[in-house]
């Protein structure tokens, strides 16, 4: 034990900080918020420090889980809401990666105004997201909003946006990709800088096309960080709360699980800790199990990780 | 998640590979015309909402939009008089939380990354897989058990309690990309240190911490607009009064019901976007270099 301590008590005495503060205000709560979702916790039953009244609420089991995963219309039509999360998930991430790509394979040439060009594209990055929220949501005003004022002087449709159809998806997954692609950017950019020129030049030598080149030295170049961010952003857009919130409010057509467990929380004559719970220990599982898959798909491909 | 060290000399590598290639001028000229394109779509919502607190209210939603429309800065000079809430106060109280949170949460990554990044120690992996599980629950439902929380510690309705919440959002993210950082910077430096006679503190705080600057001011980026732009946790764990609002939830009095008050909306949020753009333009010369060496090695 001694021994033990001498050789790590400075690695622990680093560590502790972190380790003291995620165990006391993440893994408690977690464990809290697991043990609630056998319970029928709300508010009214829920104890309360400050009116000085104890906790009410029973334990029911696995009820919660029933009612959530039966699919229900009253639970939030759990199938169907998680099929939406997986096309905004998909179709985020997608994008994000895509479009960061390219734009961080332009950035990355000689151009006349880089650094401004840089500065622009990163600018979405560095807007509190509410900010963008709200600017979007008076972009996307169906009658005084700019973006329908331009569709309608070229002639083409103004749909609804923010109302009850799926262009209210279509609508946040366009905020969620203008918010997302900075951070992409900039993770790819700097990925493409870690690429040796000398490969480039080689690939070139040896008649590589353009094509080529981009197949087989840009792409497992960028490999390792691909891998990370794309599992990052998996994550983080699984999770993505305030862009739909705030845009859409409790707009069925644009819920995904997320904002659904929050409404369960915040709205509603009684707010629902119980539901709002199980729903956060169904998305832990739902990315648990993904990340697992993610990270086999990985290693079979010879990724240490 | 081991993370390769693809050194600090990434960034120079790459100078050979810059010089302008015989690029044919529609090529020129199609590379600045998505360039501009795309950086046209990343400003204009900030432009749009800059020219709409320019105009009152009533004109903010006026069917077809002009450029200009009885424009002036009356939204912001109210906004900054106080008439629609305490606007100073607000911005007091944020600026307060988020600074807290950048050198709180940069700090206690910095130590925690370059111990996971140096040391080989029992519990290292659970911990790296743990901060991956943190960023997979969303936090927003923990809301009740936080709270009970931050009562029993009596941290309640306080800043810091906030602050301490945020960290435990940043915190993950920060860890990861320090210790990837902190990988790419060569562990002689330490050993020389050692030599010398520093402590393994005095190795971290002297040598290694001037060293990271790059990764540094990534973090605390993140760091500070995880905190600055926040409103769940911040509406649900200070108290009511006016004064002790932040930002985010005091911008909440100008989206009543049924009408929204565009014109000061649009103002207060110019005016909380400057700090986080100034913060940003401060780090950004740093961002490529930090994230490329860091995060995305994850």
């Amino acid at each position: 034990m001694r021994r033990f301590l001498d050789r790590y008590w400075y690695a622990y005495a680093m560590v502790l900080p972190v380790v003291v503060v995620i165990a006391v205000l993440v893994l408690y709560p977690l464990a809290q918020g697991v043990f609630f979702t056998f319970t029928n916790i709300n508010e009214g039953n829920i104890a309360n420090p400050i009116l000085d009244r104890p906790a009410t609420y029973d334990v029911v089991g696995f009820k919660n889980y029933l009612n959530v995963l039966s699919g229900g219309e009253s639970f939030g039509a759990f199938w169907s809401t998680l099929v939406r999360t997986l096309i905004w998930t998909f179709s985020c991430v997608f994008l994000h990666y895509t479009i960061g790509l390219g734009l961080a394979m332009l950035l990355n040439r000689q151009v006349r105004g880089r650094a401004l060009y840089r500065v622009m594209l990163i600018l979405p990055w560095a807007v509190p997201a509410f900010i963008s929220a709200f600017a979007w949501k008076y972009m996307f005003n169906a009658q005084y909003g700019i973006i329908n004022q331009l569709l309608r002087s070229v002639g083409l449709p103004d749909p609804v946006w923010l109302g009850q159809s799926n262009w209210a998806l279509v609508s946040v997954i366009i905020v969620n990709v203008w918010l997302g692609v900075p951070f992409m950017m900039v993770a790819l950019l700097g990925g493409l800088q870690s690429i040796p020129g000398d490969l480039y030049e080689a690939a070139e030598m040896d008649g590589a096309t353009p094509w080529q080149r981009f197949r087989h030295v840009t792409l497992p170049g960028l490999r390792s960080v691909s891998s990370t961010v794309v599992l990052l952003g998996i994550i983080w857009t699984f999770n993505m709360f305030p862009v739909i919130y705030l845009i859409a409010g409790p707009n069925p057509n644009a819920r995904i699980l997320v904002t659904y467990a929050f409404e369960r929380f915040f709205s509603g004559a009684s707010r629902d800790y119980a539901i709002a719970s199980t729903y956060g220990v169904l998305i832990l599982s739902v990315l648990l199990v993904f990340a697992t898959i993610y990270r086999r798909a990985l290693r079979k491909q010879g990724e240490v990780w | 998640m081991t993370l390769d060290a693809s050194s600090l000399k990434v960034v120079q590598a790459t100078g050979n590979r810059l010089r302008r290639t015989d690029r044919s001028k529609g090529a020129s000229i199609a590379l600045h015309a998505t360039l501009i394109v795309a950086s046209v779509i990343a400003v204009f919502p900030v432009f749009w909402v800059f020219i709409t607190s320019l105009k009152p209210d009533a004109r903010a939603v006026e069917p077809t939009p002009k450029l200009f429309n009885e424009s002036s800065w009356d939204n912001y000079t109210r906004v900054l008089s106080g008439e629609k809430g305490d606007f100073i106060a607000w911005f007091g109280n944020s600026v307060v939380i988020a600074l807290m949170t950048t050198v709180i949460g940069v700090f206690i990554s910095a130590t925690a990354g370059y111990a996971a990044s140096r040391f080989r120690f029992p519990g290292k992996r659970g911990l790296m897989m743990s901060f991956l599980l943190v960023q997979m629950f969303p936090f927003a439902v923990l809301i009740v058990p936080l709270y009970n929380i931050l009562i029993a510690l009596g941290l309640n309705g306080t800043s810091l309690g906030l602050v301490l919440v945020y960290c435990t959002t940043a915190v993950p993210f920060c860890t990861y990309m320090l210790k990837g950082y902190f990988d790419t910077v060569p562990s002689d430096i330490d050993e020389a240190g050692r030599v010398d006679g520093l402590s393994p503190f005095g190795v971290f705080w002297r040598l290694i911490m001037p060293l990271a600057k790059p990764g540094l001011a990534v973090t605390s980026f993140y760091a500070f607009l995880t905190a600055w732009g926040e409103v769940a946790f911040a509406s649900a764990f200070l108290s009511a009064a006016d004064e002790s609002k932040t930002l985010a939830v005091g911008l909440q009095v100008f989206v009543q019901q049924n009408r929204t008050e565009w014109g000061h909306l649009a103002a207060a949020s110019i005016l909380v976007a400057i700090p986080a753009i100034v913060v940003f333009y401060l780090v950004q010369r740093f961002l490529v270099q930090g994230l490329a060496s860091g995060a995305v090695k994850g």
